[in-house]
């Protein structure tokens, strides 16, 4: 990953081990450390509705993340995330009514067969190139949809399958706080390998491999096997994200995974901002966020009974037309809004970046 | 017998629909993953004007397919215009999140209730007895003459027609097209407007045939293969996908799982993308990167 110079006047990098550190200076540090006081704080102030809305951020945020990994670093379009999200979510729920496994089986399971799914669906990435390979995985998460549907119908759970809580260390997971905690530590997790892997050997053949593919393989990266890992390393992260969520909602059914989902994580990285972890998380935030303030909004507005049928419409309206504003007239995203802000103080007084090269 | 029939009957809803896919691909690129949720638009259209000319099918059907001409043409002046020269992901993605937006939008003025345009048009719809025993619905024999009549229709005006030609030459190379004085912002509106038009028709008859409810968008989702089997700039790799397809699907449904249906489509897709890409007529070309 290309790692920008530090931003804070005064401080230079005076020894390579500063180069991997992740937190460089106090006032990153501090920031930091208010965040996550925050983050560790929340569950204790919030009200069950709003621990339940964090707990969906956590778990989109995990989506996203990998979805980011592939799509915004590796370049690879990807449509078929809510198959794969559906495969990890099926594969714990058929391990947990088949054979009464439990967690500490079902996640690595939901993982390998989420690395199995991302060789079949990075397969045709070694062929196939933008718009045909997002068509492809889009048929793919057709397939994963039906295979979902068809255990469903034979073996009698028409309606899903109920997955009962997890057992932590002897522990029953019902608790929302402590639900909390697990998808918070699955969400740091993800979010640590993102930035690892990113910043390593990996990464950099990724980022070749999407800004050009034909010198990525003249520099002697081996494109076809980098291709499919990102496939699968996307895929094992996302697979587990599915069996996190089919834990905690305690049903799995293919209702839950439709293309609609495949679209709200694709909006989830194009409005936080292609290329960016940031910016995955800010996604995941708004899109999860974005529906619980527009029925909020509209139910405050006055004769909000006389429509209260139709908010479910106009979520799904409103939500078209901010990802549009978004794909027309904020590409970069919310990132980018970022940055622009994170620029005006850091250049002020000035407006622009002084001109490469211009005399000083 | 009746087994041809249905094959050919569901080839046609689908040859139909995938014109629109390969009209607006062919002359600009851009996949329209919204074209299902627009064909539905000229169904709910015709609903609409149904009530209003009650007593004048015919009128209301026209009325209806200027309106989704319009429509057509609005979405290219207001939003892909803006899109031209952008990455091909966010010219897709704005598709779809048009089509979140049309989706919404359209329950909320028609609702998500099933609703029978026929009945609003006064029109009914009597079986029609063919020889081996096998029917077929008047509306469905009506939408095999029109599908066989626009593709007639589209082949003769992009043959022949000026702006047909002027079509093609954009899709070939937009910016030697545009240097030979050819109107690009006219052309893109006239393919988005033809493509509406081809998918509200389809949208209108099967929803005479059948009612109209919001899992129209399916079929325009599964409509979507047959065109890029047939190869996403061919029309008549449509008609040969939109054959391929339906027969495949009619005969797995019938001989083996009805769960298939909704799949089936997307696995012959997966089997062409594995071995030749570009579809059986389409041209091999330089897929973009993103």
């Amino acid at each position: 990953m290309f790692r920008p110079p530090p931003r804070a006047s005064g401080y230079f990098r005076t020894d390579y081990r500063q180069d991997v550190l992740l937190v460089e200076t106090r006032l990153q540090r501090s920031s930091l450390a208010i965040l996550a006081l925050c983050i560790f704080v929340f569950p204790f102030l919030a009200s069950p509705f709003q621990l339940d809305i964090a707990c969906q951020i956590l778990l989109a945020a995990v989506g996203a993340l990998s979805l980011m990994l592939l799509t915004g670093y590796a370049g690879q379009i990807s449509l078929g995330h809510a198959g794969l999200l559906a495969a990890g979510a099926f594969t714990a729920g058929i391990l947990f009514k088949e054979a009464g496994a439990s967690f500490w089986v079902t996640l690595p399971a939901s993982a390998v067969v989420g690395a199995l799914l991302g060789v079949v669906f990075g397969l045709p990435s070694l062929r196939l190139r933008g718009l045909y390979l997002a068509v492809s995985t889009l048929a793919l998460h057709f397939v994963v949809i039906y295979l979902g549907g068809e255990y469903e119908a034979t073996r009698g759970f028409s309606t899903g399958i109920v997955i009962e809580p997890p057992q932590i260390a002897g522990f029953s997971l019902t608790d929302p706080r402590a639900w909390y905690f697990v998808l918070l530590t699955a969400a740091a997790a993800s979010l640590m390998i993102c930035i690892n892997l990113l910043r390593s050997r990996t990464g950099r053949a990724w980022g070749a491999i999407r800004a050009h593919e034909t010198v990525a393989e003249a520099l002697g990266i081996n494109v076809a096997g980098f291709k499919l890992l990102a496939f699968v390393t996307s895929s094992a992260i996302t697979a587990v994200a599915g069996a996190l969520f089919a834990y905690y909602r305690g049903f799995v059914s293919v209702e839950a995974f439709s293309l609609y989902l495949t679209i709200n994580y694709v909006a989830m990285i194009i409005i936080g901002g292609m290329g960016s972890l940031l910016g995955a998380l800010l996604g995941a935030v708004f899109v999860t966020v974005f529906p619980y303030l527009t029925e909020a909004a509209l139910l405050s507005l006055p004769g909000a009974q006389g429509y209260a049928g139709e908010i479910f419409a106009m979520n799904y309206a409103a939500f078209g037309l901010v990802m549009i504003f978004f794909l027309v007239f904020e590409p970069l995203g919310l990132v980018g809004i970022w940055r622009r802000i994170q620029n005006y103080f850091l250049l002020w007084p000035f407006r622009h970046r002084p001109v490469e090269g211009a005399r000083r | 017998m009746q087994l041809v029939v249905n094959i050919i009957v569901l080839a046609a809803i689908y040859a139909l629909i995938a014109c629109g896919y390969v009209l607006i691909y062919r002359v600009s690129r851009v996949l329209n993953l919204a074209h299902g949720e627009l064909m539905m638009l000229g169904a709910y259209l015709l609903l609409t004007t149904g009530s209003l000319f009650t007593g004048h099918p015919v009128v209301a059907v026209a009325a209806a397919l200027l309106l989704s001409i319009l429509v057509g043409a609005c979405v290219y002046v207001f939003l892909m215009r803006k899109m031209t020269g952008e990455m091909v992901l966010a010219a897709v993605l704005t598709t779809i999140a048009l089509g979140i937006l049309l989706r919404g939008v359209m329950v909320l003025i028609w609702s998500a209730q099933q609703q029978y345009p026929a009945q609003a048009l006064g029109v009914t719809n009597p079986a029609i007895a063919l020889w081996g025993g096998a029917r077929i619905s008047t509306w469905s024999a009506l939408l095999i003459v029109v599908t066989a009549a626009v593709y007639g229709g589209l082949f003769v005006f992009l043959r022949f027609g000026r702006w047909g030609i002027r079509m093609r030459a954009a899709g070939q190379n937009p910016l030697l097209a545009a240097q030979r004085g050819v109107n690009l912002h006219g052309v893109y509106a006239l393919a988005w407007s033809l493509s509406t038009f081809t998918g509200g028709l389809a949208g209108m008859l099967i929803s005479l045939d059948s009612g109209l409810t919001g899992t129209m968008v399916i079929i325009g989702l599964k409509a979507f293969p047959a065109a890029l089997v047939g190869g996403l700039d061919s029309l008549v790799g449509a008609l040969v996908g939109s054959l391929i397809i339906a027969t495949t699907e009619v005969l797995l449904i019938y001989y083996v799982n009805p769960l298939l249906a909704d799949v089936v489509p997307f696995l012959v897709l997966i089997a062409m993308l594995m071995v030749r890409p570009w579809g059986l007529f389409g041209t091999p070309e330089e897929l973009d990167r993103v």
